[in-house]
């Protein structure tokens, strides 16, 4: 789950990493107030879940309260474009109005999974303000890793190491050091997959501050953090998606005409990718589980054909847990229900498979039957641009 | 020949008289799989599907001699049913659970460590002999004992890849189903090491997806140590950066576990690439 950058300082400040002092505004109004409090010249910064967003204008520093109130009104509802967002851009509805720090220099700190060897680890680098994937793609010496040992957090040696090793004057190491151990007590604390702080910054009196931050917290552990349930944002995530997420279905949304329903993420995935080789365009993924029962498909069904761009569609099951004749019966029903008009492209294999192609050969329905993988995505492609000739 | 799991495996589950579990080992019961008891903490001395049920791990191995186990326990209890698993001795372990958090896998991989318990998933739909042994939950009908291994990060695309060797003939020596999560017991690299080793074994079907390097560093090890024909097949040419797809570790993010990257690093590693999932029955075909 992604969550804003003001939430994410807010944690970070829980856990003694020293961040900005401001605070959010969702109002011009509450920008203004929020700027007189702070006093001074402040930053304005829109809150979206994306990164790039000081590139697409929606970071902007104002020298007063009255010129925060004018970026404000600016910048607040505006739909802000960068390469994170997508074409159709994300509107804005929040501000973290915070106090302007004099920079002295811009570091990273960030900690992710390191999956081979099953352990976070700490990266830290000179190379601030940057983005880290492209320090790491043409400078990777610049980035300094410690391992976080399960049990010891990042130990203050680690920190020193990558203190003195991205050039910290020796004044501002402990500050770094103890700032450094802060973000990874709250990685842990919070059970994140990602924490970043991107610029951590050097200020010119030898301070240190995280100027942004962003925290994505793993999905699997929300259950045992009740508080951090509360800081999504449903504003951030499509609609249709937030829809499934209710029916505890995995669906993503995607800007073809082909909407996929398949069971397993595996084959859901690669669903999706013949049917691209076979020269049509996914509209979705959609993971039905393998426990799915026929209320499920009704759900899934309504869901995928939700999405306006939809002009076929492709069931690919491969039945195993959940039976044919199951998922068939689904099918039949769902298309009954929601007076379906689109074509229907059905694979089916596995348990009861038989049972299940009498029923969709009976129902009354046009569905199309098919043999494989690569005869469905064939079918589907052309029903699709029969459907949308 | 098979991997890791035979006719001599004896397997008890953990979370045994749950709806899913007693499904399950049901199911490898009557594929002539060696159940020999359960554990569901408080249950202990009931009988459940005619077999024992236990406390504790621990008793349970000393009273049916179980060389193997299988955790069908929601996801805020797997990571302790593993170490307990692995606590009290058994050589092999398969998690089945789905939605563990990535920290718990942390303290299980750091548990591990040093120990000579083996672990496959979590998120996997298991392992099966064909013909000897099934632990997890494959449809077992599909499967046909013969020569060929299979490893793979998902569940339904590896029954979609066994269904067309079988229906071409083709049969398997042992599946192996190691998991969609970030961290995960058994590696590619490590099935690559069995299969290898295994006379039994005369081809290999490596099954991944996006997110990770695990089929780049699996690559590269075969290019310098196996000799047997592999061939490959990646989930995800045409996933969005950014989003998980489905499973935990099926992700695109900073540039890094796309697709294309992995199935470069494989066809340079001599591995057959397979650009859809609807050849990869074919392919094996023409490499046996």
């Amino acid at each position: 789950m992604k969550i804003h950058e003001y939430q994410a300082k807010a944690i970070l400040a829980k856990y003694d990493v020293p961040v900005p002092r401001g605070e959010v505004a969702f109002t011009v109004d509450e920008a203004e107030a929020a700027a007189k409090r702070i006093g001074g010249s402040v930053v304005v910064k829109a809150q979206i879940h994306a990164g790039g967003r000081g590139k697409g204008g929606g970071v902007k520093v104002a020298k007063d309260a009255t010129e925060a109130a004018e970026i404000a009104r600016k910048i607040l509802g505006m739909t802000l474009i960068t390469h994170q967002t997508g074409p159709e851009g994300r509107v804005v509805k929040r501000l973290l109005i915070e106090e302007t720090l004099p920079i002295e220099r811009e570091l990273y700190l960030g900690i992710v999974l390191d999956r081979a060897q099953g352990k976070p680890v700490f990266m830290a680098s000179a190379a601030g303000g940057m983005e880290i994937e492209e320090v790491a793609a043409k400078t990777p010496e610049l980035i300094l890793k410690e391992p976080i040992e399960p049990g010891y957090g990042l130990a203050a040696y680690q920190g020193r190491n990558l203190a003195f090793g991205m050039g910290i004057p020796a004044a501002s190491v402990n500050a770094a050091v103890s700032a450094m151990t802060a973000l990874a007590t709250a990685y842990t604390a919070c059970d994140a997959s990602l924490a970043e702080i991107n610029p951590f910054i050097l200020t010119k009196d030898g301070k240190v501050y995280a100027l942004d931050a962003k925290i994505t917290i793993d999905d699997n552990a929300l259950y045992r953090h009740k508080d951090l349930l509360e800081l999504r944002d449903l504003d951030e995530e499509d609609p249709l998606e937030v829809e499934a997420s209710r029916f505890s279905l995995n669906y993503i949304k995607l800007d073809g005409n082909i909407a996929c329903m398949v069971n397993g993420a595996g084959l859901a995935m690669a669903t999706m990718d013949i049917v691209k080789y076979a020269g049509g365009s996914p509209a979705n993924f959609l993971d039905v589980g393998g426990g799915a029962n026929a209320e499920q498909i009704k759900n899934a069904f309504r869901i995928l054909l939700s999405d306006a761009g939809v002009q076929a569609v492709l069931i690919n099951i491969f039945g195993g847990i959940l039976r044919c004749d199951v998922l068939a019966t689904g099918v039949v029903n769902a298309a009954r229900e929601l007076n379906i008009k689109v074509p229907i492209v059905v694979r089916m294999e596995g348990t009861n498979v038989e049972k299940g192609q009498e029923i969709l050969r009976t129902s009354g329905f046009n569905f199309t039957v098919a043999d494989g993988m690569k005869d469905a995505a064939e079918k589907v492609v052309r029903a699709a641009k029969g459907a949308a000739a | 020949m098979s991997v890791l799991v035979d006719q001599n495996t004896r397997v008890i589950f953990q979370g045994f008289t749950g709806r899913e579990a007693s499904f399950h080992a049901q199911a490898s019961l009557d594929y002539g799989t060696q159940v020999v008891g359960g554990v569901t903490p408080g249950k202990g001395g009931q009988t459940h599907l005619g077999l024992p049920v236990f406390n504790t791990v621990a008793e349970a191995v000393k009273q049916t001699s179980a060389n193997a186990s299988v955790i069908f326990v929601p996801p805020p209890y797997a990571a302790d049913a593993i170490l307990e698993a692995a606590e009290a001795g058994l050589p092999l372990v398969v998690c089945i659970t789905e939605g563990i958090p990535a920290a718990d896998m942390v303290r299980v991989a750091a548990f591990l460590h040093g120990r000579n318990t083996r672990l496959i998933g979590p998120n996997c739909p298991g392992i099966i002999s064909p013909g000897k042994c099934k632990i997890g939950i494959m449809p077992a009908h599909i499967h046909r004992q013969g020569h060929v291994g299979v490893v793979s990060r998902s569940g339904t695309l590896t029954y979609e890849a066994v269904g067309q060797l079988t229906k071409l003939g083709i049969g398997q020596s042992t599946c192996i189903g190691i998991g969609g999560d970030p961290i995960i017991g058994t590696t590619f690299v490590d099935a690559m090491q069995l299969f290898d080793a295994d006379p039994d074994t005369h081809a290999i079907v490596m099954i991944g997806e996006i997110g990770g390097n695990a089929e780049e560093t699996a690559a590269a090890y075969i290019a310098q140590h196996v000799k047997k024909p592999v061939v490959g097949f990646i989930a995800g040419q045409t996933a969005p950066p950014g989003r998980r797809m489905g499973h935990a570790g099926a992700i695109i993010s900073g540039g890094s576990g796309k697709a294309e990257d992995k199935m470069k690093a494989m066809t340079q590693a001599g591995i057959t690439v397979c650009a859809t999932p609807a050849e990869i029955g074919e392919k094996v075909k023409s490499r046996l």
